[in-house]
């Protein structure tokens, strides 16, 4: 079943096209990865979901009525917010209905549930602007999840944060979506975090774009197809590797030869 | 010269302005709690745009004969609009607002020199008037203040969804640009209203600076509130009292109250010497 329909998006900032008619489908329940070179629109499209980026043609057309909760990519000059990091991750619970947000049992327990999750439950009365920037990115994924929406378009939500706890958040957005039936559209760099929970790789370049399963689009003909270059994609012990153009700077295990 | 404090003959005096202390305490409520969106929207210098339109707004209708709040509501929701569809990001905004308001301001002096009322009460729209609230005024703050109230208490949290996580409210699906045109409007009309007791020039230390100094020593979404309230509540009112004993403007008093609740919140949160660490910056 279809959620979120990319119909011919085409899209230039100046002189520089970043799509063109781009199309593809995400289903409900789908965890879709999102990897390119910088530049290719990665944190752009997520914007362009959401409404706050104008096509030059074309749609983002989500299904009537789906709910949707972004996370942004984290900034460093973010500056002071004056929120706790209850309050903030309650916004992604009811911050969109009326009235004041008064104090409930039922909203603490799922606030609490939520920042258990990320293991974050001690930051629960932090104001915001003290957090680092891995704390900050685990209380997203709470208020993120903690409305359980229809599609969750995440940009980048392992960045800032140590091995263990990529593996910790990985998982969480598959158990999120085996118990919500959510789908997942996940912005990163390197895929091996992700790489059992994903059904489908969106690969934009500045030449085009390859959607499919990881196995047929993390290849290095399709690759180099893309790039108009050699790479090289490794497979060892089940982590993939790219290896041949700086964009991938931050995949693990790059050899710089 | 007039004393700063003269306290003999207060109990005649009270009476006279019970008008300026309602208007007041009502100013101090619906000021002291948009001020808190006010700073979090990151509009304090648009405040000081629309007072300035607000201020030409009344001096315009004043010189041709209609009523002065009025005017002041025109003239502030004038600048409202044009802020809040022109100036959507916060460097365009702070431009457009110094570019309104000189031009504001330029305006109301102008009205004033060709009314050929009295002069002494002409400036009183810049730097705040001491006891000469009537009860139409009232009426009007009444009015504004129940309506500033009921909208901020049915728009909250995504009012605050809006302004302190922008984007992730609009895939949530709130209507953050309304909200925003909305904001703008109940803070036209909060200016139109301020402007009427502490003058054009002034209406910031009761918008801005009790929610500052309140942001300083909390973030809580109850306390912060609570507390610019208070401030604003305890500036004016007592700013109105302390005026009354005095003879002098109740500006100086309300201005100076208010500035000394955001000296004692930097000392107290300060690095160096605070006791009270919210964090964030």
């Amino acid at each position: 079943m279809t959620l979120l329909t990319a119909n011919k998006a085409t899209l230039s900032f100046g002189s520089r096209k970043i799509w063109d008619e781009l199309s593809f489908a995400i289903n409900r329940g789908e965890f879709l990865a999102l990897i390119g070179a910088n530049g290719t629109g990665k944190s752009t499209m997520l914007k362009a979901i959401i409404g706050t980026q104008q096509l030059d043609s074309g749609s983002f057309d989500l299904e009537p009525g789906a709910s949707i909760s972004y996370i942004p990519q984290h900034r460093t000059d973010d500056g002071y917010t004056p929120l706790k990091v209850k309050d903030l991750v309650r916004l992604g619970l009811d911050g969109h209905k009326p009235g004041f947000p008064w104090p409930s049992s039922s909203v603490r327990d799922k606030v609490t549930k939520a920042l258990k999750a990320v293991q974050a439950e001690q930051l629960a009365n932090e104001s915001i602007g003290n957090l680092s920037g891995g704390e900050m990115q685990r209380v997203r994924v709470a208020q993120a999840m903690i409305g359980d929406p229809d599609l969750i378009l995440a940009d980048e939500p392992l960045s800032n944060l140590d091995l263990n706890q990529q593996l910790v958040i990985s998982e969480l957005f598959e158990e999120q979506r085996q118990k919500t039936g959510a789908a997942v559209l996940f912005v990163t760099h390197d895929v091996n975090p992700i790489i059992d929970y994903v059904d489908r790789v969106l690969y934009l370049a500045p030449g085009g774009y390859r959607i499919g399963s990881t196995e047929e689009v993390m290849q290095s003909e399709v690759l180099s197809e893309l790039y108009g270059a050699d790479i090289d994609v490794v497979r060892n012990q089940g982590r993939i590797v790219v290896i041949g153009t700086h964009d991938h700077a931050h995949h693990a295990g790059e050899d710089w030869v | 010269m007039p004393t700063l404090f003269d306290f003999s003959d207060y109990d005649r005096l009270i009476p006279l302005v019970t008008n300026s202390l309602i208007a007041g305490a009502l100013l101090a409520l619906v000021g002291g709690l948009i001020g808190v969106f006010v700073i979090t929207r990151q509009l304090s210098f648009a405040v000081h745009g629309v007072s300035e339109l607000s201020f030409a707004g009344a001096a315009i209708f004043l010189l041709i004969g209609l009523d002065v709040v009025l005017g002041s509501i025109v003239g502030s929701l004038t600048a409202a609009l044009i802020i809040g569809t022109l100036g959507s990001r916060v460097q365009e905004r702070n431009s457009l607002v110094a570019v309104i308001m000189p031009f504001g301001l330029g305006l109301g002096i102008l009205a004033l020199a060709l009314y050929p009322g009295r002069a002494a009460n002409k400036f009183g729209l810049l730097t705040g008037q001491i006891v000469t609230v009537d009860d139409p005024q009232v009426g009007w703050l009444i009015g504004i203040s129940v309506t500033v109230l009921i909208a901020i208490g049915i728009f909250w949290r995504p009012l605050v969804f809006a302004s302190l996580d922008g984007s992730v409210a609009v895939a949530r699906g709130v209507k953050v640009d309304l909200i925003g045109w909305l904001f703008m409007i109940l803070l036209g009309l909060v200016v139109a209203a301020a402007v009427q007791i502490i003058g054009a020039l002034l209406v910031l230390s009761l918008l801005v600076t009790p929610a500052a100094a309140a942001l300083r020593l909390s973030s809580s979404q109850i306390w912060v509130p609570v507390m610019s309230i208070s401030f604003a509540m305890v500036s004016v009112v007592g700013g109105i009292l302390l005026a009354l004993g005095g003879g002098l403007p109740i500006s100086p008093y309300v201005t100076t109250i208010s500035f000394l609740f955001y000296l004692i919140a930097r000392l107290l949160t300060s690095k160096r010497f605070g006791i009270i660490n919210v964090g964030g910056r």
